[in-house]
């Protein structure tokens, strides 16, 4: 700690008392943050680490290179879903019709390009337009009518589902045409010598970014993080981006032949776009006026307006964000299952994001939430449907599936509560 | 030349006379206590003063200039900071972001400033001798009544306020913390603001006020120096507007006459 910060600082001590170390002063106020209700992603890492370790105990090849590239396809557009609802839920607001939302975007998109010939890319921003133009009307109902979130949504939730219906029509589902990069986002791979570069420049990068700031808070005279501790954050931010990135560079494709060599090495491009959807919105939340404003209006509203925050703006924004993030959510799913089912975003999708984001760290109840729980969360999430489909085969295997995420998102959802109640007494 | 003067100000609401020919002022320096029974018009006239109620008749001087106060920007704008009561204050942001809330420094590529948020933050309640804040980097949920009540008048004095209202600042504090917040009061004072508390506590008012005015039911019963009445006065002036030869003539007494 430094001098220039002390005049604050509890004047209890002697002056004589020895500056304690960074190192010491950084531990003492991480353990006062734990005691005053500030988890952070702790229970999401612990959380993550555990249920991991234990299908990876009970399963054998549940960390292999196979189950792993499914496990991230899988979670990528729950992660994606649950970043947009993120924004949503530090307002205290809820979007049920996320999941539907993604779905009718991904129906156009689909419709556009195998009903009416568009280019890819045509179909992407008219699916990303359509989830814009919801998630503003939406916006405009709860800031402006007044309507409660909740009921917009439910409405919406239904509405969606039946233009998704309609739009796909008889046929269940429509095939999208192979070799579109659509397809590639969810089912081709990053080169292998890119993967370890986009690694090298977000490791280096994440570094620069933490040592500029340690050193402008030092020269400003203010407490900074520990140098070890930074060092610390980034050997393990490297060794888990070695260690995934190394296992995605194995040859996932056992039927390598004189006619048939295509390999499947390298991590699957998703990967690429939800680290880039995440370092955009991390920033945006963290070190924006915006996202201080977000923070504010879902901690206080009457505050925030007192400050001059125009607060139906910002509660516009986020459902926009929200829906627009819903859009991306679809498309990724649609490309996942290389097609749209008339059914798409239906069923679970919403529940699993919003489940993700809880499991993540985010309140129900507005106020807290960060973007690192989107991503932690949906991985807890995609680990227990991935783990329990291995682990319980036969016709019920779906059923207890659910069950245990059920579970497992209560005991999120609890756990936020009591982590409340604890700070509110 | 007095920092905040009312002249004869009025405020209906219908056919309710809420206010009607309030004289008033605050001067530099000095802590000018408003008090008044339950429905005296105490939270009416502040509001006035704030621009969320446009006053009816009468004007409102600010340094001796008349003012046109028609919301409560045109109040910031002036320099008028009101803390109300139920503290405007955000409990998942830090001291630092509810002290710059709404006005936060940016720096290169729009980003915030943190470093120069904070360091302003810890100086300003450096300068008011606050000391019961461990960091200005702890959320605004940790902290005590007292200590957010605190937040909230040293956010007044980031922003340089010419005058501060402060509604019944120490309505919901223990004792110890009353006292911290009576002090800073008085050191806001002393660092020349024209600080308007308004209080239903009599201790409070008797010792920390240099001046003293009485609302009863919408009109402004005196407007003394502290020194020149008793408790016993005041209590007396709160309750029936008049107390010896000081408040509201015998024959005219209320706003409805």
């Amino acid at each position: 700690m430094n001098v220039h910060a002390e005049p604050v600082v509890a004047d209890k001590k002697p002056q004589h008392e020895p500056v304690p170390a960074p190192l010491i002063a950084y531990v003492r106020d991480y353990l006062a943050r734990l005691r005053g209700g500030e988890l952070g992603s702790a229970p999401a890492i612990v959380g993550l680490v555990v249920i991991t370790a234990f299908f990876a105990i009970v399963h054998q090849g549940f960390l292999s290179a196979y189950n792993l590239e499914a496990l991230v396809i899988q979670a990528a557009p729950i992660i994606v879903m649950a970043m947009g609802l993120v924004f949503v839920l530090l307002l205290g607001e809820i979007d049920l019709s996320a999941g539907t939302t993604g779905g009718l975007c991904s129906a156009i998109m689909a419709v556009l390009l195998l009903r009416h010939g568009q280019p890819w890319w045509i179909g992407v921003l008219a699916g990303l337009a359509v989830g814009l133009v919801i998630g503003f009307v939406m916006g405009w109902l709860r800031a402006r009518a007044g309507i409660p979130s909740f009921v917009i949504t439910l409405a919406t939730f239904l509405a969606f589902q039946g233009l998704t219906l309609i739009l796909i029509g008889g046929q269940g589902s429509v095939i999208l045409p192979t070799g579109s990069p659509l397809i590639a986002l969810e089912n081709s791979f990053v080169p292998i010598w890119l993967g370890w570069t986009l690694l090298g420049i977000f490791v280096l990068g994440y570094a620069a970014i933490k040592l500029i700031d340690a050193r402008g808070r030092r020269q400003s005279g203010l407490p900074a993080t520990p140098v070890v501790v930074i060092v610390a954050k980034v050997v393990v931010v490297a060794l888990l981006g070695s260690a995934f990135t190394y296992e995605m560079g194995i040859n996932r494709n056992l039927i390598t032949n004189a006619f048939f060599s295509n390999k499947a090495q390298g991590e699957p491009w998703a990967v690429v776009l939800l680290v880039l959807l995440f370092v955009v919105w991390h920033f945006t939340l963290s070190r924006t006026r915006y996202g201080r404003h977000v923070y504010a209006v879902g901690g206080n509203e009457e505050a925030a307006r007192r400050a001059g925050v125009v607060v139906s703006r910002i509660r516009i924004s986020v459902f926009v964000i929200c829906s627009g993030m819903a859009a991306v959510s679809g498309i990724v799913a649609a490309s996942l299952l290389q097609s749209v089912q008339s059914n798409a975003g239906a069923g679970n999708t919403l529940l699993l994001a919003v489940g993700a984001a809880v499991i993540g760290g985010t309140s129900l109840f507005g106020g807290r939430g960060r973007m690192i729980d989107a991503v932690l969360g949906g991985l807890v999430v995609a680990v227990i449907i991935n783990g329990m489909s291995d682990l319980i085969q036969g016709s019920n295997s779906s059923g207890y599936e659910w069950v245990v995420t059920g579970a497992v998102l209560l005991l999120a959802a609890g756990f936020d509560a009591v982590v409340r109640r604890g700070r509110s007494s | 030349m007095k920092t905040l003067e009312l002249r004869g100000v009025g405020k209906s609401f219908g056919p309710v006379v809420a206010l009607s020919g309030v004289d008033f002022s605050a001067e530099a320096g000095d802590v000018t206590a408003l008090v008044g029974d339950n429905g005296a018009g105490k939270s009416t006239l502040v509001k006035c003063i704030g621009g969320i109620h446009r006053i009816d008749t009468g004007e409102i001087l600010v340094d001796g200039t008349p003012q046109q106060l028609h919301e409560p920007r045109d109040a910031a704008r002036l320099g008028i900071e009101i803390v109300h009561q139920d503290l405007a204050l955000a409990d998942n942001l830090d001291v630092v972001g509810n002290m710059f809330l709404g006005r936060e420094r940016v720096g290169r590529l729009h980003t915030l400033d943190e470093n120069t948020m904070e360091q302003l933050a810890s100086q300003t309640l450096a300068s008011l001798g606050v000391r019961t804040v461990r960091s200005v980097r702890q959320r605004v949920a940790s902290l005590s009544g007292g200590q957010r009540q605190t937040v909230a008048i040293a956010k007044s004095v980031l922003w340089s306020s010419k005058i501060v209202i402060l509604d019944e600042p120490t309505a919901a504090l223990g004792v110890a913390q009353t006292e911290q917040v009576l002090d800073l009061v008085r050191r806001l004072a002393d660092r020349g603001v024209a600080v308007v508390l308004v209080s239903h506590n009599m201790n409070d008012v008797m010792q920390v006020a240099d001046s003293i005015a009485v609302l009863f039911l919408g009109r402004m019963a005196t407007q003394v120096r502290r020194k020149e009445v008793t408790q016993t006065q005041v209590v007396e002036l709160i309750t029936s507007g008049r107390s010896g030869e000081l408040g509201l003539p015998a024959e005219s007494r209320g706003a409805t006459q």
